[in-house]
């Protein structure tokens, strides 16, 4: 095998191909999206997907989203934001200290900690909603935004992760080094591991983002206030609105808030990726 | 089928668990609702009414809002707090599992006719007959009353939809087809719209259960029927299969369009003419309207077709609200449900924007029957879907677990859509489900 390398990888066509049509395969759809809020509600039903047609209504649509209902839409953007920064922050910040308690301390009981996170991570989220509903009903809770933010605090995936991260991304001696120059275990912390966690805690950030961000089963069965429900709530609300009796199909609207709902999300890719990528090859190669 | 089956078993245990906790934590406050000691004259209930108080009340209907405002005008004492729960499933969901965690429960509810015997059967409504509401009657068409009046008052209706025959004149004439009469006409007028143009169909169909309980409800078909907690589930009653026997070639033969209803190809290929008749609740006017601005002008309705010529009907949809056995202010509640769903100004308001009613008055006045639709040329589309409430056949129930055996209903008949196979066959495998769900949810269930 003469002549490749990293920087001068091998050709090859099928998977050229084969990539080609996976990349097509997933953009397709948001490419149908991109056209589709440009159309009223008649033009969207009538005309080709995958090119305009009729008048250009982008910005009557979103005009439209964001006063139905007296601008629930905007109350529903609050919501969500609410509970991604509240919920997805405080599960980084618990899986990340918990992380890198479990990988860099040893103490008793840890294997048995580390067997339920195990355990944990094989329970889908949906399974245990129901029964999370019941308990929460007894103390009260459903109903409020705490419903849909305390069970987002929790992400043993995201805890895992960290594990795996700390134990290779912060030098056991790095730590030991520190200790006899005098640093407390918080400062240590707080100075030298954080920093050295970064690109592990924008993952585990960005999947606690999306997660929380997409969430659809709990706060469907935790909430019954419209006013406190996050945007992929909302939407689905509005879909619903095209069937059964009194039925408005408002389409366009659904999908012009589906565009604006996933606008956030792709901005803080944008702005996580390069922390996200230099993350990525962290400790694969021993120095 | 692996996954569906799996759905289903975590379905069946989610249920059960359900009831499980029903009976562990419904301490309190539910007093079993079918013998409702709390009792009020109409004075009683007027009174508490001018007292006042905060109540909640669960709607998907659009008209509540408005409803809800004109109530508070004309009692401003009490505050009604209205919960959107968006349709009629997430709507059964939610009440579910209000009452399973037996808090959060509302004091009135919008509850589907097909869905009445879920909450009733184990105790769940406050049997109205207490609050003297059995007076009211009268008020409303044979066919509604009896969907919430079945040993005791569970409701009162707010709709109705006895079924019509929408059709698009212009796909009609095009085809050279007319409006069919009987359901022998409807399978010929189905192949000479296909034969015309391959393209478009009279009607589409993946397999519905509403509407096919309704179609096997105007067939005359009783397969569904509860006895004193016991029930017997027969579908391949005479109703059944001979709704069966006629529907079989338009599938066979694929005279029916393969798009499930309410989606955007549905809407679509209303506006642009792909479907030319749809045989749904007198509701569908409104969403005509509403949904399908393409069809303005050519869109017509006419009655059902029928079997032999008698005019016969069914009802599709519509539901009444109730007051759950758990709800804190019973008093309030049978105030604001009176007046919502008896008292013509709110029945008016309804009306306004498209809600077609379940009351004998507001369907035999002059003004509602001589209402001349410009979006139906002009048509007096009243007067066709008004006498068609009166042809409902009696006798019709729905299961207790009615939502339940809808969700399996593609797996089972809808099966035989995509197959092409026998619906007599989906309909005994839908049979069978049904059997052994009942059975494990502690029911007596007779299979045929």
């Amino acid at each position: 095998m003469a002549g490749y390398s990293y920087d001068r990888p091998r050709k090859s066509i099928t998977l050229t191909v084969l990539l080609g049509a996976l990349l097509i395969y997933s953009i397709l759809p948001l490419v149908w999206m991109l056209f589709s809020v440009t159309k009223t509600q008649p033009e969207l039903l009538s005309s080709f997907g995958l090119w305009f047609s009729g008048p250009f209504s982008f910005f009557d649509n979103v005009q439209a989203v964001v006063t139905r209902d007296d601008g629930v839409f905007l109350k529903w953007f609050a919501n969500t934001l609410v509970y991604v920064v509240v919920g997805a922050g405080g599960a980084t910040v618990l899986a990340t200290a918990a992380g890198y308690g479990l990988a860099k301390y040893r103490f008793r009981g840890r294997n048995a900690v580390f067997a339920v996170i195990l355990g944990a991570i094989a329970v889908p989220g949906t399974a245990l909603a129901v029964p999370t509903f019941l308990l929460f009903s007894q103390w009260g809770l459903t109903n409020t935004m705490w419903a849909v933010i305390l069970p987002s605090l929790v992400s043993p995936f995201g805890l895992y992760l960290m594990w795996v991260f700390s134990a290779e991304a912060v030098p056991t001696e790095i730590l030991e080094a520190a200790r006899v120059d005098g640093s407390g275990e918080w400062r240590t912390f707080f100075t030298i591991s954080l920093r050295l966690l970064a690109p592990g805690i924008v993952t585990v950030a960005l999947f606690a983002i999306v997660a929380t961000w997409n969430n659809y089963f709990l706060p469907l069965i935790m909430l019954n206030d419209p006013n406190l429900y996050p945007l992929v709530l909302g939407l689905y609300q509005w879909l619903a609105d095209a069937s059964g009796i009194g039925a408005q199909p408002v389409f366009n609207l659904v999908i012009t808030g589906s565009f604006l709902t996933i606008l956030p999300i792709v901005v803080v890719f944008l702005v996580l990726q390069r922390y996200w990528q230099s993350g990525l090859n962290a400790g694969s190669v021993k120095a | 089928m692996t996954i569906t089956r799996n759905r289903r078993v975590a379905l069946g245990a989610l249920a059960a668990l359900m009831a499980a906790s029903l009976t562990a934590c419904s301490g309190g406050g539910d007093d079993g609702g079918s013998g409702t000691t709390e009792g009020a004259g109409a004075d009683e209930i007027e009174a508490a009414l001018q007292e006042g108080g905060s109540m909640t009340y669960w709607t998907w209907t659009p008209q509540a809002e408005t409803q809800v405002a004109a109530f508070e005008k004309a009692y401003p004492n009490v505050d009604v707090t209205l919960v959107d729960t968006v349709g009629a499933g997430d709507a059964n969901t939610k009440l579910q599992n209000a009452l399973a965690a037996g808090d959060g429960v509302p004091d009135v509810v919008q509850i589907e006719y097909q869905s009445i015997p879920q909450f009733q059967l184990p105790g769940q409504l406050v049997d109205l007959t207490a609050f003297g509401f059995a007076d009211l009657q009268d008020l409303y068409t044979p066919s509604t009353w009896g969907a919430v009046s079945q040993q005791g008052i569970w409701g009162l209706p707010q709709d109705s939809g006895p079924m019509a025959f929408f059709y698009n004149q212009e796909v009609f004439d095009a085809a050279g087809v007319e409006v069919p009469t009987t359901w022998d006409e409807y399978i010929d007028a189905a192949r000479k719209i296909k034969e015309h143009d391959p393209k478009t169909c009279i009607g589409n169909d993946t397999g519905d259960a509403g509407f096919t309980t309704s179609m096997i409800w105007q067939a005359g078909g009783t397969p569904f029927q509860t006895e004193n907690g016991a029930v017997t589930i027969d579908l391949a009653d005479e109703g059944t299969t001979k709704w069966a026997d006629m529907y079989q070639p338009l599938i066979d033969d694929e005279l029916l369009c393969q798009l499930p209803g309410w989606s955007d190809q549905w809407y679509g290929a209303l506006n642009d003419g792909t479907i030319g008749s749809v045989a749904l609740g007198a509701w569908m006017p409104g969403i005509l309207e509403d949904g399908v601005p393409d069809g303005k002008g050519k869109w017509r309705v006419a009655p059902m077709p029928t079997y032999d010529g008698t005019p016969v009907n069914a009802e599709n949809g519509g539901s009444a609200e109730a007051i759950p056995g758990a709800a804190e202010n019973k008093l309030l509640a049978a105030g604001f449900l009176k007046w919502l769903n008896s008292s013509d100004e709110s029945i008016e308001e309804f009306m306004a924007t498209g809600g077609f009613p379940a009351t004998v008055k507001q369907l035999e006045s002059p003004e509602f029957l001589g209402y001349e639709s410009e979006y139906f040329g002009g048509q007096k589309i009243n007067e066709v879907l008004a006498a068609g409430a009166s042809d409902v056949n009696e006798g019709w129930q729905y299961l207790p677990w009615q939502s339940y055996a809808n969700s399996i209903f593609a797996d089972t008949v809808g099966q035989s859509y995509l197959d092409k196979s026998s619906l007599l066959d989906g309909l005994a495998a839908w049979q069978d489900e049904n059997v052994s769900y009942g059975t494990e949810q502690g029911f007596e269930v007779n299979g045929g």
